[in-house]
């Protein structure tokens, strides 16, 4: 299931603002990768050209290489939405569907392809809710508006609702950002089982996190507003947080920053 | 020291306050004596001391309040009455109109005066119906829908999820264009390019195509509007599970925001049904029931409406007719608007647990 990333030269831009520049990296097939870095360095950007949904953006648009193992996502004859199946996102916010029940939210990825066995939904269904941690919570109210969820619980669906596609990599941006320490908690521990299955890319702003749930850390930073964002280093989480080599991390991470 | 200078008796959080009943004492003080003047002075006209007796509870109540309350809650009050003032100036032609026209229409409304034509009864007598006029605007009013709903809200599709560049904003601006356009000229395109050019008789069909010229506009707009309410986040999350982007418009952005788009459609109908001046230019009128809407000319309640109050000529019978058919259209109109705030309140996102 899960894949390899390998991104190679790759710049994006808005319009014809460079917003990052020149990034190469290698993301491990069934580990954890996290981003961090200043606000508006392009560690967002970056994560949403690896399922290409930077070009959703208007102007958005970018060069260079994205391997998803053999295949190169900005090849020519690609086509985006086939490339979303495999690389699923969950986003900063909760953002179920307004209009559907708690299982139609979980079922849309599959409905909404119109690709699906009605026999097989159901087992969809309850095992990415298992998977996401919220079957126990909300197997007595499938049938109840998803928005109705608590702010934790609604961002597990997202997540179930991420994974019943089946993707063989998960980008999550800032995935906790929005949520309290205890659903936060929930996350992180559902981030440690879903790295079985899938490659998982998170962004964060929150460094203790990153060093809880990553098994490699990546820096991003910018020279300046209006700059483009690059990549500084990107190594073992342990190493980033203990012995960085490059001095920018050390003072990013020890809060010398700026 | 600031605390030094507060009394002991007095917080300086709490300031003196004129009790409850003050407003409603000065309103009724003010009615009385703006009565009294106009009286005394002569004047005739209701709206006279109404006048007069709105600008003394404005002035009065300001007056009372700066002196006991302050300046700044006697600013508050005049706000506050000056808004009153302006909502009941709004409401008083509304329910005067509603109280004339259910009074003077109930006389002759039943279910004979419903379910009955005009047929061969004259004017000046009693008897005859609004059923050839129901029927006319209805399927007039129902054709203009179906040509304007789909062009109205693929056209906002466009604009909000598609249109980007010169042409969106030139469809922007000739929507805009449209907006304004009076129904009489709508009546006038159409009958030059459906009657003198194309050679068609008058029918209701013809009154349904300037009709939507009129509807269109007000669907695009409103649905506009509810399209982008739809938080872009939906419409990523969508996206990002590989859903095409036209799934994503017809089964996450539409369904999100379909109450919206209905009331939009529901309040443009009832804009469009008590319309004139195309009806009298493309359908002309029958005292005959016609269902074929696509021939031979048609009636409506507007047109039902002028024409016998023009012709009543003294006689109560028409005079009363006009009165009930403009009950049946105003009637139809409210229960429109009550449908569509029912669809709103029914497909709204919901949020109970």
């Amino acid at each position: 299931m899960a894949k390899r990333i390998d991104v190679s030269g790759l710049n994006a831009y808005y319009g014809s603002f460079l917003a990052i520049e020149d990034i190469s990296m290698t993301v491990e097939p069934r580990s954890v990768t996290a981003f961090i870095g200043p606000s508006g360095c392009g560690k967002s950007t970056f994560l949403r050209t690896l399922n290409r949904m930077h070009e959703v953006t208007p102007g958005g648009r970018v060069d260079g290489k994205v391997m998803l193992d053999e295949e190169n996502l900005y090849g020519p004859g690609i086509d985006p939405v086939a490339v979303r199946r495999e690389v699923g996102m969950v986003f900063q916010r909760p953002n179920p569907f307004p209009t559907m029940s708690v299982y139609d939210n979980v079922a849309a990825g599959l409905r909404l392809n119109g690709k699906y066995k009605k026999s097989e939904l159901d087992d969809v269904v309850e095992k990415s809710l298992r998977g996401a941690n919220l079957w126990n919570e909300v197997k007595d109210r499938l049938n109840k508006p998803g928005s109705g969820l608590s702010g934790g619980q609604q961002q597990r669906l997202c997540i179930a609702r991420a994974i019943a596609v089946e993707p063989n990599v998960l980008l999550m941006d800032e995935p906790c950002s929005a949520l309290d320490p205890i659903s936060t908690l929930a996350i992180e521990d559902l981030i440690g089982e879903l790295k079985e299955r899938f490659t998982i890319v998170i962004v964060t702003h929150n460094m203790q996190q990153a060093a809880r749930v990553s098994d490699r850390t990546a820096f991003f930073n910018l020279a300046a507003v209006g700059q483009p964002g690059k990549l500084i280093e990107l190594d073992d989480t342990e190493r980033i947080f203990s012995n960085p080599s490059v001095q920018a991390t050390e003072d990013y991470i020890s809060g010398r920053f700026g | 020291m600031s605390h030094a200078t507060l009394s002991p008796k007095r917080s300086s959080l709490r300031g003196a306050t004129l009790p409850k009943w003050f407003a409603w004492a000065v309103a009724a003080g003010s009615l009385v004596l703006g009565y009294g003047i106009s009286a005394a002075a002569g004047l005739h006209s209701d709206i006279q001391w109404a006048l007069i007796a709105a600008i003394l509870f404005v002035v009065g109540s300001y007056a009372v309040s700066a002196k006991v309350e302050g300046a700044r809650q006697a600013k508050d009050r005049t706000a506050t009455s000056l808004v009153w003032v302006a909502f009941i100036l709004a409401v008083i032609p509304l329910a005067s109109l509603i109280w004339e026209t259910v009074k003077r229409g109930v006389k002759v409304l039943d279910g004979y005066f419903l379910t009955h034509s005009m047929g061969v009864v004259a004017d000046s007598e009693p008897g005859g119906g609004i059923y050839h006029a129901i029927l006319g605007t209805l399927e007039q009013v129902g054709l203009a829908t179906l040509i304007s709903v789909p062009i109205g809200v693929l056209t906002a599709i466009y604009l909000v999820e598609y249109g980007r560049g010169k042409l969106a904003k030139a469809v922007t601006f000739f929507v805009d264009v449209m907006t304004g356009i009076p129904s009489i000229v709508a009546g006038l395109f159409i009958l030059s390019l459906w009657v003198l050019i194309l050679k068609m008789g008058p029918s209701g069909f013809a009154g349904s195509m300037a009709l939507s010229i009129l509807m269109i506009p007000v669907v695009v707009r409103s649905t506009e509007e509810m399209l982008k309410l739809v938080p872009n986040e939906l419409r990523e999350a969508s996206l990002a599970l590989g859903v095409p982007k036209w799934r994503t418009i017809l089964k996450v952005v539409l369904p999100t925001s379909l109450g919206g788009i209905t009331t939009g459609v529901m309040l443009a109908i009832a804009r469009i049904t008590g319309e004139t001046a195309p009806v009298l230019l493309l359908v002309w009128v029958t005292n005959f029931i016609n269902t074929n809407p696509f021939q031979d000319p048609q009636a409506s309640l507007p047109m039902y409406i002028y024409l016998q109050y023009a012709n009543s000529g003294g006689s109560g019978a028409a005079y009363d007719r006009a009165w009930a058919a403009a009950l049946t259209l105003i009637a139809f109109i409210m229960i429109l608007n009550l449908v569509a705030r029912g669809i709103a309140r029914w497909k709204a996102p919901k949020t109970g647990r």
